[in-house]
């Protein structure tokens, strides 16, 4: 039978990554989705596409670039050497890079989508009364946004708990450090151990069906999460 | 295209029927395989060999021996198993999966130290002095060779020391991609996956370290009308086929 010693390392550190990828995407995140709510700039789709690429490509091939990038002879390795390790995979702050590749459009898209209705009548507004851009970004923009925001932070997070295609390629599966949820579950179907991987994807799929429901409540809340 | 129009689903249940045909006209049999990581080179060249020689289709599927057996439990459609251990082709019997009878030893193997980087000449040197930032062993549950590799730590008393290095990689494949691609420093491998690298490269551990890793093969249920299946397993004893083997790194009964 799962005791709670056995999912507490794995469901901390899913929700720490989850968290964490979470709060940097929203940081990095924004300034991308309003460049691209109101550039027009002529490769604007094209790189809206390849923000939006995480959602097509296969989790494998993000895995799969990231274990070359990651070790000694890439950029990760570079990285890695600030702290006298030799590579990024097998770490935490690896998987917090890989996924903020993999979640990065789940915050993009929905941010991007409610910047795009927001009313250019009240910017212009602002603007006459001398607000400065960046009052009318943080005054105006944002609270208009605020669904797209709430949005992005669920999707976000809950993309980030089911990651594990990723984590598989890059993690190493170390207990404490890379192994979350979805590799604990794996590895229970792959030992055999069939109850305590019934257990722990039953609460996942209560996990997941909480995120949904809210995710709808807040739309049908705050108005639209599509254009 | 009044006709094509008109008769168009007379036509596509037609077109289906030929089509359905189709596996019926062809002469040759096909086998579907579930094989060990470790065996993957030495299992491709000697279904090259096979369809070859018989004009019988090998297809094979790769992965962790644990990973394939669970597989064959939820009624995997594969005809014959090659696994790395001698146990989860009994437990495929036991549990009536396998046909009593077909289980023999296909390949006995040896497990290695390989790394490219670090020169594993005195792979236990190498192993106690511990200076390396990430070892990466095949899960022990689920890969033989990955419990071989635990063995020799054990049996050298490193376990403790060398735990918070081991990076656990899903199957001996993943194990030999991860010293590959630089991020562990070392591995343990089957020799069979690195059996042309230069003798700097790779140690084998004395084979009274570890459990002997008898690599078993057997028939499965699904595969028991099989006549080719039966053909590649009797193909795996032939005299063409151990001389492969035992090119590839493994010995033989």
């Amino acid at each position: 039978m799962l005791t709670l010693a056995d999912i507490w390392s794995p469901l901390v550190l899913t929700i720490s990554l989850a968290s964490v990828t979470t709060v940097i995407l929203l940081i990095i995140a924004t300034p991308i989705a309003w460049w691209l709510a109101r550039t027009d700039f002529i490769l604007r789709e094209p790189i809206a596409a390849l923000v939006a690429l995480p959602i097509v490509l296969p989790p494998t091939v993000i895995g799969f670039y990231f274990i070359i990038a990651m070790g000694p002879n890439g950029p990760g390795g570079l990285i890695a050497s600030l702290w006298g390790a030799r590579t990024l995979a097998f770490s935490f702050e690896g998987l917090v890079i890989g996924s903020l590749v993999y979640s990065l459009p789940f915050m993009v898209q929905p941010i991007r989508v409610a910047f795009e209705a927001v009313s250019e009548e009240a910017l212009e507004a602002a603007a006459t009364l001398g607000a400065t851009r960046r009052q009318a970004f943080f005054r105006i923009a944002i609270p208009y946004a605020a669904s797209g925001f709430f949005t992005g932070l669920i999707l976000t997070f809950a993309h980030t708990v089911g990651e594990f295609g990723v984590v598989l390629m890059i993690g190493g599966n170390i207990p404490g450090e890379t192994k979350v949820l979805s590799i604990a579950i794996y590895d229970f179907v792959e030992h055999g151990q069939w109850m305590d991987a019934h257990w722990l994807s039953l609460g996942m799929v209560v996990f997941a069906f909480v995120v949904v429901t809210a995710t709808m409540l807040l739309d049908r809340r705050f108005g639209r999460l599509t254009g | 295209m009044r006709f094509l129009r008109r008769h168009f689903l007379g036509l596509a249940v037609a077109a289906a029927a030929v089509a359905s045909l189709a596996p019926a006209v062809q002469a040759a049999g096909t086998v579907n395989a579930a094989v060990a990581a470790n065996f993957t080179q030495v299992a491709t060249d000697l279904a090259a060999k096979f369809k070859a020689k018989t004009g019988n289709d090998v297809r094979l599927s790769f992965g962790a021996t644990g990973a394939l057996y669970t597989q064959i439990t939820q009624a995997a459609p594969f005809d014959v198993f090659l696994s790395a251990d001698d146990k989860r082709t009994g437990v495929a019997i036991k549990d009536g999966f396998g046909v009593d009878g077909t289980e023999f030893t296909y390949a006995i193997g040896k497990a290695a130290l390989y790394s490219p980087t670090v020169d594993v000449t005195d792979g236990e040197a190498v192993l106690k002095a511990n200076a390396f930032q990430h070892i990466s062993i095949a899960d022990p549950k689920a890969a033989p060779y990955g419990a071989a590799g635990m063995a020799v730590l054990d049996k050298l008393g490193l376990t403790d020391a060398v735990k918070p290095k081991i990076v656990t990689a899903e199957n001996i494949t993943q194990a030999q991609q991860f010293v590959d691609s630089g991020n562990a420093e070392v591995g343990f491998v089957a020799l069979s996956q690195v059996i042309g690298k230069p003798a700097t490269q790779v140690w084998l551990p004395p084979q009274d370290d570890y459990p002997v890793i008898a690599q078993n093969a057997v028939l499965l249920k699904v595969g028991a009308d099989n006549q080719a299946a039966k053909d590649f397993l009797d193909y795996l004893k032939s005299d063409e086929a151990v001389a492969v083997i035992k090119a590839a790194g493994y010995e033989t009964n």
